[in-house]
């Protein structure tokens, strides 16, 4: 009889999608292998890892957080990208606020819900709010008047989702592959211009203290993997084959 | 000779008095050890001295003053609606009590995100009231005023059961005595029903004080997370244990501070003003 092997796997909540297929189908490919997944807020994960979680895999939304664990001697290999991602706006579909262009985010009284600095999408949302007032026809105080609109900034991208689903955010900034078939059901999607939007990159390592260092390693293999990529792309996100947008 | 007497008279089972006396006393350390190393390992991060440089953070005040306002208003709120709430529950019956009591310790059970959803649905934009309050322009979500919304609806069951109990615990013939006197049920309930249940409803507001200060879920749910209007201290350490350790630590150990001295203030406060129990034996009204 074959033994189970169990392995850990630390994701950004934005990877909740793909991740539970592509485990699904990595258990398929190695008999008795278990794979049990945990997602949340990037830097919550970190912080799980940091109190002293066990895991075998990190797959991170951005790689200030990848650089942190790996500085503090917590990865075997450094951080390999396997996936990219875009923001795009969201507003319900019921748009109450009437947004029906990117300008119109920095009106006065528009709420605006995108996630706290600590976490990748906020990070990369101020960031992008930054390019997009220095494109042309936004005005360079776009992103300052944007950023007062801010009435809370979630833990995760989840969190984002759910205020702008529910109709309670007048919009709200997340990733491309966030806007799945359900959550489109409730939100219109505003797309920013390429030369603004700030483009995510996702490393995954395979984690020091892991039990399964074998069994991590061809996780992170299989996620690499054409199988992987396209599972990926599927779920809205870039594969890393393809040019960046 | 009743069959309870016969199976008194037994004589003791296999483990003897002072094995079972022990056994308690083991098993009472393990849970008191369990409670309150997490609490020692908290305070075992900080130095009192850090602890108070840290506390001049502007952005520790502001979390703690907004806790402050919002606990306190939310303590308010309960105290006022509970009361008459706890007094009909403790004197009255009616059809469909049972269901009410259900209602009222329903958020005690439930997860608090459900909780922060829910009043979403009923006090959102979008939701069953808050439409009616929109219209009014009054916003619930992401305002101050939804931090106490969301805390006076998880803390109000840890008021209103006790003061309950407080109610039923006045000695029915003092009020038989105020009817004699031809009071009022108003006259006599506020000079001999609220006197005597005081030290219940103290509690109560205690109780239900500290559940609004620690309150996160349905806070983050339905009030959002936004420093200065919404992120009161529950939320400021989840949100600074992703980024700043120690000032993580430093609100941690102060809400511990404050629930802690809530709490045990509640039982070292004088016992005329809080403990005085209505005489045993007294039937409820």
């Amino acid at each position: 009889m074959s033994q189970t092997l169990l392995i850990s796997v630390f994701a950004a909540a934005s990877l909740s999608g793909a991740f539970t297929e592509i485990g699904r189908d990595f258990e398929r490919a190695h008999p008795g292998a278990r794979v049990r997944l945990n997602f949340a807020g990037t830097p919550q994960l970190v912080a799980q890892l940091e109190q002293g979680a066990t895991a075998d895999v990190f797959a991170s939304a951005d790689e200030r957080w990848m650089q942190h664990l790996s500085e503090g001697g917590r990865l075997t290999a450094p951080g390999e990208t396997f996936a990219r991602n875009r923001l795009v706006f969201i507003v319900p579909r019921t748009n109450p606020a009437r947004i029906g262009r990117l300008q119109d985010l920095a009106r006065p009284g528009v709420k605006l819900v995108i996630g706290a600095e600590t976490v990748p999408v906020g990070h990369y949302g101020r960031e992008m709010l930054a390019k997009l007032a220095n494109s042309p026809g936004f005005g360079s105080d776009f992103a300052r008047r944007a950023l007062a609109n801010v009435v809370s900034q979630e833990e995760n991208v989840k969190a984002v989702l759910g205020k702008v689903q529910i109709g309670e955010a007048d919009a709200g900034i997340c990733y491309r592959s966030d806007v799945t078939a359900p959550v489109a059901r409730y939100v219109r999607v505003l797309e920013i211009p390429d030369p603004a939007n700030v483009v995510a990159s996702y490393p995954i390592a395979v984690l020091a203290a892991g039990t399964q260092p074998d069994l991590a390693r061809q996780f992170v293999t299989h996620v690499l993997s054409a199988e992987g990529q396209r599972v990926l792309a599927k779920h809205g996100l870039i594969p890393i084959g393809s040019r960046a947008p | 000779m009743s069959p309870g007497a016969a199976g008194l008279s037994r004589p003791a089972s296999a483990v003897s008095e002072s094995a079972f006396r022990w056994l308690a006393v083991a098993a009472s350390a393990a849970l008191l050890a369990f409670l309150a190393l997490p609490f020692l390992g908290l305070l075992a991060r900080v130095s009192p001295r850090e602890f108070v440089a840290r506390l001049a953070d502007p952005a520790v005040l502001e979390a703690l003053r907004l806790s402050l306002v919002t606990s306190g208003a939310a303590a308010v709120v309960i105290l006022m609606l509970g009361t008459p709430l706890a007094w009909l529950l403790a004197t009255r019956e009616f059809r469909g009590k049972r269901l009410i009591e259900v209602l009222v310790d329903l958020p005690m059970v439930l997860p608090p995100t459900v909780a922060g959803f829910a009043l979403l649905m009923a006090f959102g934009r979008l939701g069953i009231a808050g439409r009616s309050l929109d219209a009014f322009g009054i916003q619930l979500p992401f305002t101050t005023l939804g931090v106490v919304v969301a805390q006076v609806f998880m803390a109000a069951p840890f008021f209103v059961a006790p003061a309950r109990a407080g109610f039923m615990g006045v000695d029915r013939r003092l009020l038989d005595a105020a009817a004699t006197l031809r009071a009022s049920e108003p006259f006599t309930f506020f000079r001999v029903v609220l006197p005597l249940a005081r030290p219940a409803l103290v509690a109560g507001v205690a109780m239900s004080g500290a559940r609004a200060l620690g309150e996160f879920g349905a806070t983050i749910t339905f009030a959002g997370n936004m420093p200065g209007s919404t992120q009161t201290m529950p939320l400021a350490v989840y949100v600074a244990l992703q980024s700043d350790l120690d000032t993580a630590v430093v609100l941690s150990v102060l809400l511990l501070a404050m629930s802690f001295g809530l709490l045990l203030g509640l039982r070292a406060a004088p016992a005329g003003f809080l403990w005085n129990r209505p005489s045993a034996g007294s039937r409820g009204f």
